[in-house]
């Protein structure tokens, strides 16, 4: 396993304003300078707090992303119909177009 | 108020013609309305429910016949609007229905009303709600727990004879704690979760709030095992999980040390004493065993789950459902200020610190670390079920706190789950039993059982729940 670099690790901990700008474009969300300052102080603080983590030995350790040892539930490749209609996928919508959701010009 | 049967019992009476489906809808919607000031759900279906009430009186059937039930706002139901308790999701209205109401609904069951959550299921006291507080049933000055605070606290108050929850962290164990409910998670992949709106899906369960652990088992019984629409589910036990042994004698117990050294509550800790006293009077083998790596389960949470909700959260993007804003000139800033307009400050802390904990160059650090600490959780548990049929101990801190008593700091409000987290990042089912009281507010003991052993331990919790 690839050892964590800790120096970096601590280095880290506290987020810039420029941080935390970053991280919400990466998000999607646009915050008001208010929600920036907040988050950049509450953010630094949830971090701190996780850096516990960083003490603990977990050298032979692999990570565990799922819990009950299932693999690749697979099924038939066919079209089935699960009473889905067509209409009511599309009722909450903001705008739809011939059966179709309707967004902003991409190109 | 009169209180309700035991589930089967009123199925029964239904089935047989004792009762009728559309008297305990109406009896339901009275109790519901008489209660309104408590805040504890967000939408009723009345028309919904009396249709299928009537239905069912036409030709009663099935094991939860007649049986009226909340469910928490995050379950896709027909008849109203599911909002996740969410500004985002306030227009939606759902196009299919969650599996675990499906599979209730066929047994006859009827969902009368939509309880309150933290929006999208995030938070420890329903605080973080884009709608209202819902008050605490003993004290109004109180906060029910959470997430499921509007589904504990409308069995609490007999809105109907249960409810359903998620439970990520803690969101049933902890409000049923709170306010003197059974609140079951089961086994990790027991329940379908189709249909629930996601939080965090390596540790989303799905499970009954109840007034006992009979109900929660039959209720577990009926939505239990594999769903083609969720490939992440296992199958039940075949022996069900209704055929249940109540033996305490003989039986290993293991109270977790690390939690009983983390600053209880003195009224807390005094509960949770007199229920090891009486599970040692009844038989019960019990020792102390410590689990060094479960305190750092918070730790791990707060970093596996905002990975996990900022990933789902991305479907928001006020293109094909919910709220969309009309401010925008293009693709952009239309996704920018739909979220931004649309989820509150609980929902943008998770994503941003989910955001940041995946990014490039942080990914190993943070999330592959913690995945790789919940490792050792998960292995602490393994060897302790090779000596213990079950595990014991609080199930938060406290009792129920004051409305706002903890909004001022994230932290502080993420602290409530310290002891619940670790059975969500191994998957183990777990339970809160109604123990005791302290100052008058309701404490719930917390029992964790083996993987997969969700049968055994409700059996074990039935008979604790016979000693109180």
């Amino acid at each position: 396993m690839t050892p964590v670099c800790y120096t970096k690790f601590k280095s880290m901990s506290k987020l810039s304003r420029d941080d935390v700008l970053k991280l919400a474009a990466l998000s999607k969300l646009r915050l008001s300078d208010e929600e920036v300052e907040k988050l950049q102080m509450e953010l630094s603080e949830i971090l701190n707090y996780v850096e516990v983590l960083n003490n603990v030995d977990t050298a032979d350790l692999e990570p565990t992303y799922q819990v009950t040892g299932l693999k690749n539930i697979s099924r038939a490749d066919e079209v089935k119909d699960y009473g889905y209609k067509t209409e009511d996928l599309l009722k909450n919508a903001p705008v739809v177009k011939d059966n179709q959701f309707k967004v902003k010009r991409v190109l | 108020m009169e209180d309700w049967a035991p589930l089967a019992r009123i199925a029964e009476k239904v089935r047989s013609g004792e009762l009728k489906a559309s008297d305990l809808v109406e009896k339901s919607l009275a109790n519901i309305e008489s209660n309104g000031e408590y805040d504890a759900l967000i939408s009723t279906m009345p028309e919904r429910a009396r249709q299928r009430a009537a239905d069912i009186d036409q030709a009663p059937k099935g094991r939860l016949a007649g049986v009226p039930f909340i469910a928490k706002d995050n379950f896709l139901a027909f008849g109203g609007k599911t909002t996740a308790a969410s500004n985002i999701l306030r227009p939606f209205e759902a196009p299919y229905q969650s599996t675990a109401i499906d599979r209730l609904e066929a047994e006859g069951a009827i969902c009368v009303a939509k309880a309150n959550l933290d929006a999208f299921a995030h938070g420890s006291s329903t605080e973080n709600s884009d709608w209202f507080v819902t008050k605490h049933p003993k004290d109004k000055s109180r906060v029910p727990g959470g997430s499921s605070g509007g589904s504990a606290a409308a069995v609490a108050l007999r809105l109907a004879p249960f409810a359903l929850g998620t439970d990520t962290g803690g969101s049933i164990r902890l409000p049923a704690s709170f306010c003197g409910v059974v609140g079951y998670k089961p086994t990790y992949g027991l329940v379908s979760r189709s249909g629930v709106i996601a939080m965090a899906s390596s540790t989303d369960v799905i499970g009954p709030l109840a007034r006992s652990v009979e109900d929660a088992a039959l209720i577990l019984d009926v939505m239990s095992g594999r769903d083609e629409l969720d490939s992440t589910t296992i199958d039940k036990d075949e022996a069900g999980y209704q055929e249940i042994s109540k033996d305490i004698a003989g039986k290993k117990v293991g109270i977790i040390k690390e939690y009983m050294a983390q600053g209880l509550e003195p009224g807390v800790e005094s509960v949770v004493r007199q229920s090891i006293e009486k599970l040692k009077s009844a038989g019960a083998n019990i020792e102390e065993v410590s689990l060094p790596s479960l305190p750092l389960a918070l730790a791990v949470y707060y970093i596996v789950c905002p990975a996990e909700v900022s990933s789902n959260l991305s479907r928001y993007d006020g293109q094909r459902y919910g709220y969309s804003s009309g401010d925008a000139a293009n693709l952009d800033q239309s996704y920018e200020l739909s979220r931004e307009q649309g989820f509150g400050a609980e929902a943008k802390r998770r994503i941003m610190v989910g955001t940041h904990v995946l990014s490039s160059g942080y990914y190993d650090a943070y999330y592959k670390k913690a995945q790789t600490v919940r490792t050792k959780i998960i292995n602490e548990f393994s060897e302790a079920f090779q000596q213990y049929d079950f595990l014991i101990g609080p199930v938060t801190p406290m009792t129920a706190f004051k409305i706002g008593a903890k909004t001022a700091d994230p932290l502080q409000m993420y602290l409530t789950d310290i002891m619940t987290v670790a059975a969500n990042m191994s998957g183990n089912p777990a339970i809160s039993v109604p123990a005791g009281e302290a100052e008058n507010l309701p404490v719930g003991l917390q029992i964790i059982g083996p993987m997969r052993g969700d049968r055994q331990l409700l059996g074990f919790a039935k008979g604790f729940e016979a000693l109180t």
